[in-house]
C-alpha cells in the first residue's frame, strides 16, 4: 500500500544501506538520515545493554501512520522507518529513519517529526541494564 | 462478557503476566477498566499514567469495551 514507505521492526541487526538506498533517487537533491544508538550512560549511570521490546502489531500501524502522515505533510520523496528489538549493546543500532526530498529542507524537516512522534506513539519499551539494576525508560516512578 | 488482556513493558513486570483474561459487564468503558485493572493488580496503583489500546488502536477514557475485545496496557513508551 505504502509504496513509497519501508517500515520494519526486526530481531535483526539494522541495515544502514539498505536504508539509503530506498530512499535514493535520482529526483532527490538530498537524503537525511537519523540514527539512533545505544548510549553507554544515563544521567551519570553507567549503561552496560537495552532491552527493546514491543507490541508489534500496534507498532507497525503506529509507525505507519507516522510515514503516511511525513509523505502528506512535508515535499518528500521516500521514507524509512526501522526500528531493532531484543537486546542491543552499547554503539548499536535502534532506530533508522531515512528520508529524500528534491531539497534539503523537507527531508531534515520529516526526518525530525519522525523521530520525535515515534519516540511519542510507538508502543515500543526500553529497558536499562546497569551494572547493579535494571529501570523502565519513562515508566519507573 | 470476556476480554483478553495484553501487558507491555513494566505493566508485564508489575502483574508478573504477558497475558489474561477477564469477565467483565457490557457498556464497560475504558475509564471503569482502568480501575477494574487497579484492583485486580493493586500494584498499578503507581502506574496510573498508562494508556489503553483496544484492538491495536489508542483508545481513550470513554470508548466502551466489546465481547472479545483485544486490551493492551500501554505504559508510557520509550522507543528510538
Amino acid at each position: 500500500m505504502l509504496k513509497n514507505a519501508s517500515i520494519k521492526i526486526t530481531s535483526k541487526k539494522l541495515n544502514l544501506q539498505e536504508c539509503y538506498d530506498f530512499v535514493q533517487d535520482d529526483s532527490c537533491g538530498g537524503i537525511a538520515l537519523f540514527v539512533g544508538t545505544v548510549r553507554n550512560k544515563t544521567q551519570q549511570k553507567e549503561v552496560t545493554n537495552l532491552d527493546f521490546s514491543t507490541y508489534k502489531e500496534m507498532a507497525i500501524k503506529e509507525i505507519e501512520k507516522i510515514a503516511i502522515k511525513s509523505l502528506k505533510q512535508f515535499d518528500i520523496l521516500k521514507i524509512v522507518i526501522h526500528h531493532a528489538v531484543g537486546n542491543l549493546k552499547i554503539g548499536e543500532i535502534p532506530v533508522i529513519i531515512a528520508v529524500s526530498s528534491a531539497h534539503r529542507k523537507a527531508a531534515f524537516s520529516a526526518c525530525q517529526f519522525a523521530i520525535d512522534t515515534l519516540k511519542e506513539t510507538v508502543p515500543i519499551w526500553k529497558k536499562e541494564h546497569f551494572v547493579d539494576g535494571e529501570v523502565w525508560v519513562n515508566s519507573t516512578p | 462478557m470476556k476480554i483478553q488482556l495484553l501487558f507491555f513493558g513494566i505493566t508485564s513486570d508489575i502483574t508478573g503476566k504477558r497475558e489474561d483474561s477477564i469477565a467483565i459487564n457490557e457498556k464497560t468503558s475504558v475509564k471503569n477498566l482502568k480501575s477494574l485493572l487497579i484492583e485486580k493488580y493493586p500494584k498499578l496503583k503507581n502506574y496510573a499514567s498508562f494508556s489503553i489500546a483496544v484492538n491495536t488502536e489508542y483508545a481513550n477514557d470513554t470508548v466502551i469495551i466489546k465481547n472479545n475485545d483485544i486490551i493492551a496496557l500501554i505504559p508510557p513508551v520509550s522507543g528510538g
